[in-house]
């Protein structure tokens, strides 16, 4: 049993997740490139408007990263198969950042447009409430020392909590806002709007893209050191038992 | 799930119709429990009240609230207070089952564990009511502001039970963490602040005396999120009491 363990512990990384792992840094290369050298400058704003392209997608993968959450919960509590949980983890770990990231780069955005670091505007203050709401996810899990009941609890307050995305995604839309509204919306008048332009738009898809894969490439490896984690724990435990 | 859990409850009493009301038994045996030791212990209720009043007080010297100035941020006082005292209840309600072992002991009740839910969310509501309704008329008396509109009552009414049924959930959670004090506000807050904003917002429009369209708005989000907030906890806390 033990040697089978190591063996498992040995194993060699997928190439599927060396494919993926190369393929994301050439995406996110190709995205860089073309956020600096190929999308047009916005006349209005200029150069500080680049930062819309990897804005939105961090933004995108946090929310992402959430809703992988909740319903990998979801499937704990059916299942009770601990990966589920490990991988709600590792999930909640790349949002927390990259939401950071979205609210970060924000703020630099809104110091020359909007003239000020910060404004408590509804999208500003459900984007921290989120944020908060998955810091308090890892405190929960670090106030208890049971495998079975962090498990079972990260699960319900993961879905718990995942009602804030939809109230961020909706609050520039339902709420009286000065955050401008890019898609499906007139917001053309708010400080920070403008018009996207075809280059501008292939821009904002391909960071979107490459966003999207650097998640999927990082929640993988995230998830595979959680599982060798738990099975240094599981080993630990053993060679303590024996 | 209560019909694959305890058929032969039901069967033995006689049909579905005897299971619900033993159902609802179960859920007003609960809150008078908490009722009949508060009643006889009074710690809970008197530690929200002092603690209400207390923040209150500091809200005085902190914001120079005076007659003139004071309707502007009533509702904002108001709620502050009711969340924190809320939390200081919600808390010492759910330690008391975990820690004299009266939690297992309802756990083996032959009934669903909503039931359980649902008494400890009622339970923990009443306090919260009791404490607001002796906040209230001190506070009109103590800042001469008149507080005695029913829609106010309503928009506090329909808060406070989008809090407790948030609360009861995560309470139960907290008190089973070895930080279980000071996780509570943490897990609480965030997750229960779309309640208390529209619940400011209304209270606000309402103390302003502005026109029912725009109360409306708020009031609809209020009974929204205590529709999402208590279905959500009912369906979760069975994870959450499962041993």
């Amino acid at each position: 049993m033990a040697a089978g363990d190591a063996n498992r512990s040995m194993e060699p990384m997928p190439i599927l997740l060396k494919v993926l792992s190369g393929f994301s840094v050439a995406l996110f290369s190709v995205a860089l490139y073309m956020v600096w050298f190929y999308a047009p400058r916005e006349v209005v704003m200029g150069e500080v408007q680049r930062v819309f392209y990897f804005h939105v997608a961090a933004g995108w993968v946090g929310a992402l990263a959430f809703l992988v959450t909740a319903i990998a919960g979801a499937i704990y509590l059916l299942r009770e198969e601990s990966r589920w949980d490990l991988l709600a983890l590792s999930s909640v770990e790349i949002g927390v950042v990259f939401i950071l990231i979205n609210i970060v780069s924000g703020s630099i955005w809104a110091k020359p447009i909007w003239g000020t670091w910060w404004t408590w505007d509804p999208r500003l203050i459900t984007a921290t409430i989120m944020e908060l709401i998955y810091i308090a996810y890892l405190m929960l899990r670090q106030g208890i020392d049971d495998p079975r009941r962090r498990a079972r609890f990260g699960a319900v307050y993961g879905i718990a909590g995942f009602i804030s995305v939809p109230i961020t995604f909706l609050s520039i839309r339902l709420l009286r806002t000065i955050h401008p509204l890019v898609f499906g919306g007139e917001g053309g008048s708010l400080a920070g709007s403008f018009n996207m332009e075809p280059p501008m738009f292939l821009t904002f898809m391909i960071s979107l893209l490459a966003f999207t894969f650097v998640f999927v490439t990082l929640l993988w490896h995230r998830y595979r050191l959680q599982l060798r984690a738990e099975q240094l724990e599981q080993t630990k435990m053993k060679l303590l038992l024996e | 799930m209560a019909e694959d859990r305890s058929p032969t409850v039901l069967r033995i009493d006689g049909g579905r119709e005897a299971g619900i009301r033993r159902y609802f038994r179960a859920i007003s045996a609960i809150v008078w429990k908490d009722l009949a030791a508060e009643l006889r212990s009074r710690e809970l209720m008197s530690a929200m009240l002092v603690f209400a009043l207390l923040v209150i007080l500091i809200f005085n010297f902190a914001l120079e609230l005076s007659v003139r100035s004071v309707e502007t941020v009533t509702s904002g006082v108001l709620w502050v207070t009711f969340v924190f005292a809320g939390t200081l209840g919600l808390g010492r309600s759910m330690a008391i089952e975990k820690d004299r072992g009266c939690l297992d002991g309802l756990l083996l009740v032959p009934v669903d564990r909503s039931a359980l839910y649902f008494g400890k969310l009622l339970g923990n509501l009443i306090f919260m009511l009791v404490v607001e309704a002796i906040v209230l008329p001190l506070y009109s008396l103590l800042f001469s502001v008149n507080l005695f509109d029913p829609r106010l009552l309503l928009v506090i009414l329909l808060g406070s039970v989008g809090y407790s049924a948030v609360g009861t959930l995560l309470a139960s959670m907290a008190v089973q963490t070895r930080t279980r004090d000071m996780l509570l506000p943490i897990l609480l807050f965030p997750i229960v602040l779309p309640v208390v904003v529209a619940a400011v917002k209304a209270s606000n429009a309402i103390q302003q005396s502005l026109e029912m369209a725009t109360i409306w708005p708020w009031l609809n989000l209020l009974i929204a999120f205590d529709v999402i907030f208590v279905a959500a906890a009912f369906m979760l806390f069975d994870f959450v009491v499962e041993e």
